[in-house]
């Protein structure tokens, strides 16, 4: 690795942060503040954009920002994982921010611009995650995140939404506080340093009861991963608005989470060491359970957002149970699958809301006929719905091929038994809610959809999310590059 | 002049005090600005003090003349000049912020409030620069007694009463202190802190140091509220005006535990306190005790201002913890935390104050939809807040940082784990008041604007009070991302012979 110190990772990260002001200014009229957080994104995405062909040429991007101690610096370092990361959320926040134009204003929704105020602080801390140089600075930014996300859930201002909010910071700043700080603190204290690397930072001054015991709390610890039992908080957070809960708990917010984990088995405890302690399998069950009882859990439930929640905690286990198989194909199949379902499943949470915007409906049994009102929607739902499912041609597929590979090189037939029921299982909730879209009457007789046109705003959005799911089942070689990088 | 620093930065209000009492029966008008005058000076002599000290050691200055042990030294060191630019600024600061509200509070009495004010700043000062135990001593009383005045000079009719319960707590704590000094004056002869540090270890083993040392200890035990000998502080602290409670609660307390770690590392040194004394893991399960009670009877609080009495208990138990720890890690993150709780408690003590301006008494059911009436203010308590739960970057999490590390590295899991669960605490108390101030029902339409005593319009407080909200806020933030100046600067060095 060749490393480059340069500004431009910082000014990703910045940019969204440097507009917040400029929103709330703008406050008054909304084309002015909307057109600014589109270009804020856009500036965002060239940044990162600029930063690709410096990682696939073998170069790191690194900065300091702030000394505190050493190994334990406020640092920003771009590889080819946070690369990949930082271009998912990067680009589908000006997708996001298209959509939203058509979902807040769709709706009426009150407190617009600290709606947008917040989602652009999120995503400075999304950015700051992905290219956080070390375990402190990725904790920071987790932070930030966590406590910008909180206006968002609470956004309606009701006792619903309070009490979702409540149940959200009580488990992501219960965990990250009462678990990840100490134990971040304990690594420090035993390997003087924090920054990430392949080799680990431990070296052999670590016994395997104490890894096995910090693995787990890192594991649990960073909760936005909705690792069962510590899951309940993202069904609870889909009282947010739809773009709330299509990126942010879809994609950014649970991503990172997801990352964190990645970054602590990669880049804090290392493969090697992880191999020799055998603490790989243990986490693979955790995970397994994960996607298996999130799937069964998502079948039973009726509100849509809600079964797209419990179906985001079962494929959040995919990317742990990809890199804690510890083969290649595994941790490619794990990462990989950080952009596939971030696709699929933000089409799908698009969908929902331009049914609710549309419709007004939230429950799936009043959707069956829905596809005739709302073909363009439904299409895209379908499509999603192949992506999670691990179907070509979406990019799912491809992510899960890699998966089941990964199982394959573990010779683990059990784990790839976890993934093909977790496939199927899928399929069972998600396709019928498609069939009875477009083959089914609506259950109140003819004409209860009030529906003449899909709102334009929110169905070009989905359009670009379902076809960009596509795209990647044909050209994915760019992440797999970069991921390749990443874990060389 | 540039010898005389240190005695300056405690004479400018010093003599600002008698010069505001002397003008307030000739032309009050210029009360104020011989006030922030004398406060200045202060603040720019201990600024050029820490430059000096930075530059060339520490400072010894000799009143009168008399040359130590017989006469009396000040003495600043890496430890007391980051202490005084701290108490000089806060003190300064806040009088900038209030005096729009010590106006309205006290009208005909201003004069009055500010010269008691000043004194107590002087008292505060000299207890921070002094190297000599008696007049340490005497400056607590000044210090004492203008808070005694202060407090009970407040607008709630149970000011008084309040007032009352401290004094007799404090005068219990200042005879403990005082007797200990004068067990160690028996035995050594001195009252010079440095000569007292010379002449101790030959007589280490005897018991009447012993006790001379416990009863200092429980004296600036009570001054500084450690629990269960905190139960004066949440009413003074909440009956006093909020002008008073704004400069009292993030100064007093932490010079107080100034005291304790300059007696542990100056005066009996480390080698004493550590290896002699076997204290240390039972005075930690006592600031576990105070770190949970603290929390939890925050918990419990409708007032706002009571709400944050208790966290200063309880943050009182870290900084008393991580001091016993009998690790660097722990003193540096005591140290460090001294610095920045005092930041901490003084931004949410200035909004507060803000609040209390517009709202009168700050119950929690008072504040709702408060954000949309003063939004500035609001922000400025949420980010103090998340200081005080420890959201980097935000100085409370780098001393937090430290004192878990000393806990980690000392075994003393307890410890840790009372730390954590206070955060999680904070987090809670702080996340109720923005539910309240945030995220009330939502309004529709327009029917309750005018005649509606809390409308949504915007009515923030005085210019001076929010701008100065806003620096500390921001000092929160920048003195978190510069931890490692302090630390590496000013704290290890310091602490470099205490720790081998």
């Amino acid at each position: 690795m060749d490393p480059v110190v340069s500004v431009r990772p910082l000014l990703a990260v910045l940019v969204s942060l440097a507009v917040v002001p400029v929103l709330l200014s703008s406050g008054g009229r909304p084309n002015v503040r909307e057109a600014w957080t589109i270009l804020a994104g856009l500036i965002k995405f060239g940044l990162i954009v600029s930063l690709v062909p410096g990682v696939l040429a073998g170069r790191e991007f690194s900065l300091t920002l702030f000394s505190f101690a050493p190994g334990a610096d406020i640092a920003l370092r771009v590889d080819g994982l946070g690369l990949v990361f930082a271009l998912v959320a990067s680009f589908l926040w000006m997708v996001t921010s298209l959509y939203s134009i058509g979902y807040m204003r769709g709706l009426a929704e009150h407190s617009q611009t600290r709606f947008y105020c917040f989602f652009a602080v999120a995503l400075s801390s999304t950015i700051g995650a992905a290219f956080a140089a070390n375990l402190l600075t990725l904790y920071l930014f987790y932070e930030i995140l966590s406590l910008s996300t909180y206006p968002l859930v609470t956004h309606h201002q009701d006792e619903e939404a309070r009490k979702s909010g409540r149940k959200y910071l009580a488990y992501i700043l219960g965990t990250s506080i009462g678990l990840v700080l100490p134990a971040m603190i304990l690594s420090y204290n035993v390997a003087g340093t924090l920054e990430f690397s392949q080799a680990g930072i431990f070296g052999a001054g670590i016994s395997p009861a104490m890894a096995t015991v910090l693995l787990l709390v890192f594991l649990f610890g960073f909760a936005k991963a909705a690792i069962v039992p510590l899951h309940a908080w993202l069904p609870a957070a889909m009282v947010a608005p739809t773009p709330v809960s299509a990126l942010l708990h879809a994609v950014a917010v649970v991503k990172v989470g997801a990352f964190s984990i990645v970054r602590v088995m990669t880049g804090i405890f290392g493969f090697d060491l992880l191999g020799s302690f055998h603490l790989g399998y243990p986490v693979a069950i955790i995970a397994s359970v994960t996607i298996i009882l999130g799937s069964l859990i998502a079948l039973s439930q009726d509100e849509l957002k809600r079964r797209l929640a419990f179906s985001t905690v079962s494929q959040l286990s995919y990317i742990v149970l990809g890199v804690a198989l510890l083969t290649p194909y595994g941790a490619m199949g794990g990462i990989l699958h950080i952009v596939m379902h971030a696709l699929g499943k933000i089409t799908l949470f698009f969908c929902a809301g331009a049914i609710m915007v549309a419709t007004g409906k939230k429950y799936i049994s009043e959707m069956a006929g829905i596809g005739k009102r709302m073909p363009l929607t439904m299409g895209a739902f379908f499509v999603g719905s192949l992506s999670i499912i691990g179907l070509p041609p979406c990019g799912g597929f491809i992510s899960k091929w890699y998966l089941a590979l990964g199982t394959l090189q573990k010779q683990s037939p059990l784990l790839l038994g976890v993934i093909l029921t977790s496939s199927f299982l899928n399929a069972v909730y998600f396709l019928p809610i498609v069939y009875k879209a477009f083959f089914h009457g609506p259950s109140g007789g003819k004409g209860a959809f009030s529906v003449t046109k899909e709102p334009l705003m929110c169905v070009v959005p989905l359009l670009l999310t379902a076809a960009g799911s596509v795209v990647l089942f044909f050209w994915p070689q760019l992440f797999i590059d970069l991921i390749e990088i990443g874990l060389r | 002049m540039l010898e005389h620093i240190p005695v300056l930065l405690i004479l400018a209000p010093l003599l600002a005090a008698f010069l505001v009492t002397g003008l307030a029966w000739i032309q009050s008008a210029y009360c104020l600005p011989l006030a922030l005058a004398g406060l200045l000076g202060s603040l720019l002599a201990s600024i050029a003090a820490l430059h000096q000290v930075m530059a060339q050691g520490a400072l010894s200055y000799e009143m009168a003349s008399w040359p130590p042990p017989v006469g009396i030294e000040l003495r600043i060191d890496l430890f007391n000049s980051l202490v005084l630019v701290v108490v000089s600024a806060v003190s300064l600061i806040n009088l900038v912020a209030s005096w729009e509200f010590i106006k309205r509070e006290f009208e005909d009495r201003k004069e009055t409030f500010l010269a008691l004010y000043l004194l107590f700043v002087t008292g505060l000062l000299g207890v921070t620069a002094t190297a000599d135990l008696f007049n340490l001593y005497v400056l607590l009383e000044i210090t004492s007694l203008s808070a005694y005045a202060l407090i009970a000079m407040g607008p709630s009719s149970r000011a008084p009463l309040a007032s009352l319960h401290y004094v007799y707590l404090g005068v219990i704590g200042a005879s403990f202190y005082l007797l200990g000094v004068g067990y160690l004056y028996i035995m050594t002869g001195s009252l010079n802190m440095g000569d007292i540090a010379s002449l101790l270890p030959a007589i280490w083993s005897s018991q009447t140091v012993l006790v001379g040392f416990v009863f200092c200890l429980v004296g600036v035990w009570i001054k500084m509220a450690f629990f269960p000998m905190h139960i004066w502080l949440p009413n003074a602290y909440t009956y006093a005006s909020m002008t008073a409670s704004r400069v009292l609660a993030p100064l007093m307390t932490k010079v107080m535990v100034y005291v304790m770690i300059r007696l542990m590392l100056t005066v009996f040194g480390a080698q004493y306190i550590f290896r002699v004394l076997d204290l240390g893991p039972v005075i930690v399960w006592l600031a576990v005790l105070a770190i949970v009670a603290g929390a939890v009877m925050a918990l419990v609080q409708r007032n706002l201002v009571k709400m944050l009495c208790y966290i200063i208990v309880s943050e009182i138990g870290y900084m008393v913890g991580g001091a016993w720890m009998g690790n660097q890690a722990g003193m540096t993150g005591s140290i460090l935390h001294l610095i920045n709780d005092a930041l901490m408690t003084f931004a949410v003590f200035l909004a507060a104050g803000n609040f209390a301006f517009k709202l009168g008494e700050l119950r929690l059911e008072n504040l709702r939809d408060l954000f949309a009436r003063m939004p500035l203010s609001s922000a400025g308590f949420v980010l103090a807040g998340m200081s005080i739960v420890g959201i980097p970057p935000t100085c409370g999490f780098f001393s937090k940082w430290y004192l878990i590390s000393g806990g980690l590295q000392a075994g003393q899991h307890a410890y840790v784990a009372a730390l954590l669960l206070s955060s999680l605490i904070n987090a809670i108390l702080f996340m109720r008041v923005v539910e309240y101030a945030y995220f009330g029902e939502v309004r529709t339409g327009h029917g309750h604007h005018g005649g509606h005593a809390h409308g949504g319009e915007m009515d923030e407080a005085p210019v001076a009070m929010v701008a100065c909200l806003l620096l500390v806020v921001a000092s929160l933030v920048l003195v978190g991302l510069y931890s490692e100046s302090i630390v590496s600067g000013m704290i290890q060095p310091f602490l470099v012979r205490s720790f081998v």
